[in-house]
């Protein structure tokens, strides 16, 4: 079992050090060229969001690499508001273009890659969960 | 995220490469709302691009609104990886990937 964690400033550019972060931790265990996109994508599309809308000054991440079965999870620790966006409805994707709301997609597309996403309320800090099978 | 421009009369290639995600999105964008002017066709180069996330889609979506206005808009050289994002998010049914 392998756990390495990090903490950043919440603002958007900082995205990119997390991504590094996570691809040279995983890089030792070989992760398939899909599942390291993914993960990078969902990152984005986490991180982005805390920053977007939480208020909290930094984020922290855990990340672990549970060896045997290759299933990697990286959780976002952040002490902005109470936010699940595992509660908001999945955007409609069958709209026409005219029609089409970009809201939402990002952590539809997280629930759709991933393995499995959790969010946890703790004390006042927020646990944003992603699960993904590296290779 | 590199963005190569080539225009030719009123088609402009943008080559994309890197990954378009929310740090490189609104470089993109203001690519794309400064060129449109006249613009009667719009091709997104995507053969080195590694990934798209939502806010890279956002300025897809927007620019295609735009040249369905206009003109046409493509997207060639999509890689699996990016093509299965297009297919979860709908984007497929909306862009016109050739």
């Amino acid at each position: 079992m392998a756990t390495k964690e990090t903490t950043v400033d919440a603002s958007i550019e900082k995205g990119e050090a997390l991504t590094a972060f996570v691809e040279s931790m995983l890089e030792p265990y070989e992760p398939s060229p899909k599942a390291t996109i993914q993960v990078d994508v969902a990152i984005d599309e986490v991180f982005s969001n805390i920053v977007q809308y939480s208020g909290a000054k930094s984020v922290t991440v855990v990340a672990n690499l549970d060896e045997p079965t290759s299933m990697f999870s990286l959780t976002f620790v952040d002490g902005g508001k109470p936010y699940n966006p595992l509660e908001n409805d999945d955007p409609d994707v069958s709209l026409p273009v005219e029609e089409r709301q970009i809201g939402g997609l990002g952590i539809f597309l997280v629930k759709k890659t991933m393995d499995d996403v959790q969010y946890e309320r703790k004390g006042d800090q927020n646990y944003f969960t992603i699960f993904k099978k590296i290779r | 995220m590199k963005i190569e421009q080539t225009r030719d009369n009123t088609t402009l290639t943008l080559a994309l490469e890197g990954r378009l995600d929310t740090i490189t999105a609104p470089e993109l964008e203001q690519v794309v709302n400064a060129s449109l002017d006249g613009l009667t066709a719009l091709i997104f180069d995507f053969a080195k691009l590694e990934y798209v996330s939502s806010a890279g889609l956002r300025v897809l979506l927007s620019a295609q609104k735009k040249m369905n206005k206009q003109g046409k808009m493509e997207v060639k050289n999509v890689c699996a990886e990016i093509m299965e994002v297009l297919d979860i998010t709908g984007f497929s049914d909306i862009l016109t990937i050739v």
